[in-house]
């Protein structure tokens, strides 16, 4: 199990030279929604390592706050008010 | 047995993570990422959650990680959706080789009809 939480960890850090380099705003976005889907993949595998079942909850709120968060922007993008 | 399906799921799983994040870099432009990062990453974080239930079967773990796939499916393909047409509408440019655009075919013949 170990191995699996560093090697999520590992495809963290790839999506953050992403973050970095991205020549534009959206690369940026894209790149930070599919990292929260990654760290919720790395809930889970904590939640099998330490016998903790709430970190599953802890992954269930992050992928909602994620989905928000990615659809704020996405109105941002296109110049709208968050009513539109 | 079951562990025998868990460790296939998470092989899975992480297989499919490495090849989003892959095409996250690869990739020339922002729409060619976004539909490679988001259907992998998705798919193998769901199967990170399956590995869970085939190991612990329906006890609080389990159910709790088969209540993580339908809200995950149903949250990125909505948040992709609105990230592809959001850039797309903001007007972030296609890579240079690209050959086709059906969105801007679509709605040139519908402002035509107008």
């Amino acid at each position: 199990m170990d191995i699996a939480l560093y090697l999520l960890i590992a495809f963290c850090l790839l999506c953050l030279i992403r973050i970095i380099l991205g020549p534009t705003v959206a690369d940026r976005v894209v790149a930070i929604d599919i990292m929260g889907i990654l760290v919720v993949g790395i809930c889970i595998v904590l939640a099998e390592k330490t016998g903790r079942s709430f970190l599953i909850d802890v992954g269930m709120a992050w992928i909602i706050l994620s989905f928000i968060g990615t659809l704020t922007m996405a109105k941002y993008l296109e110049n709208k008010k968050l009513n539109e | 047995m079951s562990d025998i399906v868990f460790y296939l799921l998470i092989g899975t799983g992480i297989l499919f993570d490495l090849f989003g994040c892959i095409g996250l870099l690869r990739l020339p432009d922002v729409y060619n990422r976004l539909q490679s990062a988001t259907k992998c990453v998705t798919l193998g974080t769901c199967c990170i959650a399956a590995s869970l239930l085939a190991r612990y079967g329906l006890t609080d773990y389990g159910l709790k990680a088969l209540l993580i796939i339908p809200i995950l499916f149903f949250t990125s393909t909505v948040a992709a959706h609105a990230l592809a047409r959001g850039s797309y509408k903001a007007g972030f440019p296609l890579w240079k080789n690209s050959v086709k655009d059906d969105y801007r075919d679509a709605h040139s013949t519908e402002e035509g009809k107008e």
